[in-house]
């Protein structure tokens, strides 16, 4: 499925005194297969345009198409579209953990399937559950009649993340999804997202702060500022411009710092930003 | 959604009443309060109604705002009103209408439920003009004499100072987790009120984890910074009353007087 947004408006609180102009005329496409990562600083319409997506807030101005659905602000309004929808576009919030409610792990996974598919058997149930908590690294044999609040943290924030991914969707969008995780648990989840991503092909859209993580996974970035996109394009195109970049409080990742350095050194590496790639051409660059 | 909720409906302006010290305010919430108890006409409520417009206007708060207070209540005016009218006890010598109702029913009804809607009215005028906090304040300081008799009353107003200022982060955290949910295909707005009961489970159980969870880290913190009630605190905003506070004073005792007068004489 292919999202394609066009002149996408949103404001908070219109008509009073304490509106806020949260999106501003948003062009974006974000093609299937895409790892695209959405950066900005805090309050510039991320959140805000991440929950367009599957019809969390409503298109008040503008063109949004995801797939085959169109949730253009004066398109026809079906509710039964909208469940699917919601099937496809899985969506992660920040801190996801803290939505867990039911007392077994089981359960609490089954939440989106039965409610997405409620003709579904015992039997479909149960393989879905099943294969959500594998696809998140936790075995299922052991954690499905547990309690999700006698968990770790990060155990926690893969039922949450399992819960969402039961339903098979196409595209899965995750805000801050390693925020408060520590550095192993960071790692783990961002390798289930590469995962989700190459062997369930599925189109993977991150918020983050973390320009590391977004240089080091994403295909495609989006950078937004007071609602409005400044800069899009690859990982090495956007952050291309340190000046800019600093501008928009935002940080270059590890690597750009780093290729920014040896430049004004006068060597000049030619990377794509990923950890691999700059070890690689710095080592072609030793050898001569 | 829920980020329209704020407690109290603070409206923010700079008005004499806003900045009348929140004790005379409640003092004199309570003298009104008194004075529509006493009034036992309409001639009484009239001067309330009169005292209250005044007040508005002095508030800088524009009347429809106090008048939506009223519509919380709505349903307990209409209950009022009409059990009043249908349960009026006849005495001799009043005029019937049709079937129970007489003429004297209708009054009595309409004179209680406009005390009701005056008193709600008269409340709303605190709220709209006093933040919270500043209430509180009013409150605690209100109450010390109680402390003699050891009634923890800083600590009831800590506890009351907290409650409000963890209701709008609370109903954003249920306004999150509605989202999330939602977004799990839950479904809150259909099916019969059982299931409807039903498909709150999903929001309030996070929502009380939560609440607990921010209950401990608070308390947490609070023993970190080695926090011990009442002993020895300082404030930082003191209250004092001043010039326009004994002007709010005497207008309101005008109003008492006018009540009572109007009680004798008609």
């Amino acid at each position: 499925m292919q999202i394609i947004a066009k002149g996408l408006n949103f404001v908070y609180n219109k008509k009073t005194k304490f509106s806020v102009k949260a999106l501003d005329n948003v062009d974006l496409t974000i093609d299937e297969g895409d790892f695209f990562g959405i950066i900005g600083h805090t309050g510039s319409g991320k959140s805000t345009f991440i929950q367009h997506l599957n019809a969390l807030v409503p298109v008040q101005e503008g063109v949004l198409k995801v797939g085959d659905y169109d949730l253009s602000a004066n398109a026809k309004k079906d509710k039964k579209a909208l469940k699917t929808l919601r099937s496809k576009v899985g969506m992660v919030f920040q801190y996801p953990e803290y939505q867990l409610f039911e007392d077994t792990v089981f359960k609490d996974v089954a939440f989106g399937f039965s409610n997405f598919f409620p003709q579904a058997s015992k039997r479909e149930t149960a393989d879905a559950v099943y294969e959500a908590l594998s696809l998140v690294g936790l075995d299922p044999e052991k954690y499905a009649e547990r309690s999700p609040f006698d968990l770790s943290g990060g155990q926690k924030r893969r039922v949450a993340i399992a819960g969402v991914i039961v339903t098979r969707p196409e595209i899965l969008v995750l805000d801050e999804p390693v925020a408060g995780l520590d550095p192993k648990g960071k790692r783990e989840l961002m390798k289930l997202l590469r995962t989700l991503h190459e062997k369930e092909s599925k189109t993977i859209i991150i918020v983050s702060h973390d320009m590391d993580e977004v240089a080091e996974n994403c295909n495609k970035v989006a950078v937004f500022s007071e609602g409005k996109i400044v800069r899009k394009g690859t990982p090495k195109d956007v952050f291309s411009d340190a000046e800019e970049i600093k501008k928009l409080r935002l940080d270059l990742p590890l690597t750009g710092y780093l290729c920014q350095t040896l430049k004004s050194k006068g060597v000049n590496v030619d990377c794509d930003l990923t950890e691999e790639d700059f070890i690689r051409k710095i080592q072609e660059i030793k050898r001569g | 959604m829920l980020q329209d909720l704020t407690f109290g409906q603070y409206y923010p302006t700079t008005s004499l009443v806003h900045k009348l010290d929140p004790r005379t305010k409640l003092l004199l919430l309570i003298a009104y309060i008194t004075s529509i108890f006493v009034a036992d006409n309409f001639y009484g409520l009239a001067a309330a109604l009169l005292f209250l417009l005044i007040a508005v206007a002095f508030s800088a708060v524009p009347f429809w705002s106090v008048l939506k207070s009223v519509k919380s209540i709505l349903f307990l005016v209409l209950f009022t009103f009409l059990l009043n009218l249908l349960f009026y006890a006849k005495k001799e010598g009043d005029t019937t209408l049709f079937w129970r109702i007489t003429v004297e029913g209708l009054l009595s009804a309409t004179f209680l439920a406009s005390r009701l809607i005056l008193l709600v009215m008269g409340s709303s005028v605190l709220t709209l003009t006093t933040t919270p906090v500043s209430l509180t304040d009013g409150i605690e300081s209100l109450l010390k004499p109680l402390s003699y008799v050891k009634f923890p009353v800083h600590e009831l107003a800590l506890i009351m100072s907290i409650a409000l200022r963890f209701i709008p982060t609370l109903a954003e955290e249920t306004d999150r987790i509605i989202r999330a949910q939602k977004a799990r295909g839950g479904d809150f707005d259909t099916g019969n009120f059982f299931k409807r009961i039903k498909a709150l489970i999903p929001i309030l159980i996070p929502l009380l984890v939560g609440a607990f969870r921010r209950a401990d880290e608070l308390g947490n913190a609070m023993d970190a910074r080695c926090y011990s009630g009442s002993r020895n605190r300082t404030k930082y905003k003191k209250l004092k009353f001043t010039f326009r506070d004994l002007l709010a004073t005497l207008f309101t005792a005008a109003l008492v007087a006018g009540v009572v007068l109007l009680k004798i004489f008609f």
